[in-house]
């Protein structure tokens, strides 16, 4: 009885491998929902084989991160096809090599070496999480390589072999709490997921309020992905029984269980607006409009901003992906980055590694946020804005800065970098120096 | 008082949440001792039924898109019951008294349910029906054969090989069609949103009640309610538990205890379904959706004890209070009322925090299953060795 199950059981496995083997094939086909077009296929001069060049693209493909990570591989692919569509960089096509971190911070490090030692790029656009940066950093900075990072973070970091395209805090976290003390109260109650990129923003906005005059009631974090938010919704009606202002910076499937039950619980935007850092418009389609309308964001793009550039970037994007799609933040600074890498090769006229970072400094491109340029400090300059969900699920811009911000990596409220910047044009100044 | 009452309808509320999703739980583990890693998953199928029958009624218009909710809790039930019944049928039968295989089976499976959520469309799922048809179909006809037996292996491999071919064949051959390759789902999470009459809520005393809560503690009721009619007034309830007392004593006395394992998976899957459709209304659905809740849901269990209801709501509504009261910071309130020293204030204002609160309830598990390693109600007799 028991051999005949066993072998029954042998049979049965070989058929469940098979059928995973079978899922992972269609995984690998059409879990990134693209491929890598030959960059030789219709090219202004036909190219001959071993004459692109190679660029990685380092993202999660897989697991929980490939959620957002994989809608910033589409800018990138878009990017990139255009720029190869318009006869290349140094009339050579670009090839993407593309990697898969897995939203395990090991293997990203892991596929960076094989992409720099391996795939030898030139250079390689990645990475979304904080940790997922700091796992690769030490692999970069051995290598003297380069990274082109896309995401809005905490800062605190200046790396000569990395170019920051997100927001740093004094380009997305400050001016929403300056907007938000002049509007919409003084009281604050900070919400946020269990990790670095929370704690330091929350650092910085306590620092930030008892500098201006406002008051943190209170402060609470929940674990990755945690969806039990009835204790918090608590503390912020014990805190705050009148309304006030919530900024939060929950990240991942905690933003759904937040929203809706905060409507449960009667906390309407009109006398508890939050402030969220890490809602764009991919998040509020998955949370649902009906949820967020009246909450506020603050970003550099949203997918309303009115500039030609814009316009172009998103009836190309719905173009190529599908008019469904959105454009947010994120995706806007993966698609800046590969043309200011394209014009930093441009103007070094190679591609080697040390020539392409002293370009790249100062260069300026004309984004769909409007006119940006990389700082000395391996930042860009941005313009903020704060908007405001309507119902279909786009923002309303309700407030923007003038023109761009200079980025501040070294954040100035937190004691232990108050006065610190960050120059890499400069040889006797470098990472941190005291301004 | 009011802030009493607060507190425990809050408590409540989290219990009710982690009592749903262990009440399935409670019956394919408590019941039948199998660790099925993949009751998160099928709490997810739910889920994504749920969200499938509210696209169904979106272009219906008002009146019916306020009822989707109600259909979409029996069909939730009947997707993860089918799902649960093929697994039990499939997998989880050969492995009966081998946890350990068990564990590794059900993690294997639950890993390919998420990932077929992601890639799942119309081409994996032709394919997958194409290699159906031809191995069981193909198995079905050679059956009957009276050298079955002689050539039976040499038959399934043949079979397993030619219909696996086949059907990646069929699938490479049409993987250029895009309508036929658009995921259903894909890997981004989707929106479900309770209709309008389950938002917002009522303040009847004295502070905000929100409705989806309600709904959820009424139908926790009711599924509680509905399987302890099903186990104790039902002649299949009583096959279940004289099958979980005694199965060989039950097999001689004529109980198909393969159907009854069946019947008893499915039940326990298709209330997994139910819990994911609650579930879907206080939070995200996406592949890992059931991932949140699977530590809670056996947490529960264990603690409440193998085998027994009463325990499993007791543990749950124990924890959701518990949980409420410390990362609330109640608990630390109420200490300060009644002038407690310095260092005991001090001690639950560092745990009223929501991920401190989750490591002192762990703690607390802990030191509750030293002392009761068999839960709250152990069970008695000779089947507590089983």
């Amino acid at each position: 009885m028991s051999q005949l199950g066993r072998r029954k059981f042998l049979l049965y496995s070989s058929t469940g491998i098979l059928a995973s083997l079978m899922l992972k094939g269609c995984a690998s086909e059409g879990g990134g929902g693209d491929t890598a077009a030959d960059p030789c296929a219709g090219g202004a001069n036909p190219c001959a084989a071993g004459d692109g060049i190679k660029v990685g693209i380092l993202h999660s493909l897989s697991g929980t991160m490939a959620i957002s990570e994989t809608t910033v591989v589409d800018a990138e692919m878009m990017a990139i096809d255009e720029i190869n569509a318009a006869g290349g960089v140094l009339g050579k096509q670009i090839i993407p090599v593309k990697e898969d971190g897995a939203s395990d911070w090991p293997t990203f490090a892991e596929k960076a070496a094989k992409l720099i030692d391996q795939d030898k790029v030139v250079t390689v656009f990645g990475c979304w999480t904080s940790a997922s940066r700091k796992a690769v950093l030490p692999v970069f900075e051995e290598k003297k390589h380069m990274l082109w990072y896309p995401v809005q973070y905490e800062g605190q970091e200046c790396s000569n072999n990395v170019f920051y395209t997100g927001a740093t805090p004094n380009q997305q976290i400050e001016p929403a709490v300056d907007w938000l003390l002049e509007n919409k109260g003084k009281e604050f109650f900070l919400v946020g997921s269990d990790y670095v990129f929370p704690r330091t923003a929350n650092t910085i906005i306590k620092e930030q309020l008892a500098a201006k005059g406002g008051k943190t009631v209170g402060e609470d974090y929940l674990p990755l992905g945690d969806t039990e938010v009835t204790p918090i919704i608590a503390k912020i009606k014990a805190a705050l029984p009148n309304g006030g202002v919530i900024f939060n910076s929950l990240n991942g499937d905690s933003n759904v269980s937040f929203f809706k039950q905060m409507q449960g619980a009667g906390l309407t935007p009109d006398k508890y607006p939050v402030m969220s850092v890490s809602v764009a418009e991919e998040e509020v389609r998955q949370i649902g409009p009906e949820y967020l309308k009246g909450h506020y964001a603050s970003w550099n793009y949203y997918q309303t901003v009115e500039t030609p550039a814009n316009n172009k970037f998103v009836a190309d994007f719905k173009a190529k992906y599908g008019e469904d799609r959105v454009t947010n933040d994120p995706m806007e600074s993966a698609y800046i980055m590969v043309y200011l890498w394209k014009q930093a090769v441009e103007q070094a006229g190679t591609t080697d590694l040390e020539p392409v970072r002293a370009a790249a400094v100062g260069q300026s491109f004309d984004a769909p946020q409007g006119k940006v340029e990389m700082k000395p400090n391996h930042h860009i300059s941005q313009t903020v804005r704060l908007g405001q969900v309507r119902d279909d699920g786009l923002f309303d811009i309700v407030w923007s800065t003038e023109g761009t911000l200079d980025p501040i990596p070294w954040n100035q409220y937190v004691k232990e970098t108050k006065g610190f910047a960050c120059d890499w044009t400069d040889p006797a100044k470098g990472e941190k120096y005291k301004a | 008082m009011s802030t009493l009452i607060e507190g425990l309808f809050n408590g409540f509320s989290i219990g009710s949440v982690l009592l749903i999703a262990a009440l399935g739980l409670a019956i394919v583990f408590g019941l039948m001792g199998v660790i099925n890693l993949a009751h998160g998953e099928l709490m997810m199928l739910g889920a994504y039924a749920t969200f499938v029958v509210q696209n169904i009624f979106k272009p219906l218009g008002e009146p019916w898109f306020s009822l989707y909710i109600i259909v979409a809790i029996p069909i939730a039930f009947i997707v993860s019951a089918i799902v649960g019944l093929i697994l039990e049928r499939g997998a989880i039968r050969f492995l009966y008294g081998r946890p350990l295989e068990t564990l590794l089976a059900t993690w294997g499976i639950s890993l390919i349910l998420r990932q077929f959520v992601r890639s799942v469309n119309w081409l994996l799922f032709i394919s997958i029906g194409v290699f159906s048809l031809l191995f069981f179909g193909g198995m079905e006809l050679i059956k009957r054969r009276s050298d079955w037996e002689r050539i039976k292996n040499k038959v399934t491999a043949l079979l397993l090989v030619l219909s696996g071919g086949i059907a990646i064949a069929f699938y490479s051959i049409l993987s250029n069609n895009l309508a036929l390759t658009k995921a259903w789902f894909s890997t981004r999470n989707v929106d479900v949103t309770a209709p309008a009459w389950l938002r917002g809520g009522t303040d009847a005393f004295g502070f905000q009640i929100p409705y989806v809560r309600l709904f959820i503690i009424v139908l926790t009721i009711l599924c509680l309610i509905g399987v302890y009619w099903f186990l104790q007034r039902s002649t299949w309830g009583l096959k279940i538990r004289a099958v979980t007392q005694n199965r060989t004593m039950s097999s001689c006395l004529g109980i198909p205890t393969a159907k009854v394992d069946a019947l008893t998976f499915a039940l326990g899957s298709g209330l997994a379904g139910i819990a994911g459709c609650a579930v879907s209304l206080l939070g995200s659905v996406g592949p890992n959706t059931g991932q949140n809740y699977i530590i809670d849901t056996f947490m529960v269990v264990v603690v409440g004890g193998v085998g027994n209801l009463l325990g499993t709501i007791l543990a749950a509504m124990g924890i959701g209070v518990l949980n409420y009261l410390i990362g609330s910071g109640t608990l630390a309130l109420m200490f300060t009322n009644i002038k407690a020293p310095q260092a005991v204030l001090d001690f639950f204002f560092f745990f009223a925090t929501s991920s401190m609160a989750k490591v002192m309830v762990f703690a607390l598990i802990i030191t509750f299953l030293q002392i009761k390693p068999a839960g709250l109600f152990p069970q008695k007799g000779r089947t507590a060795e089983l």
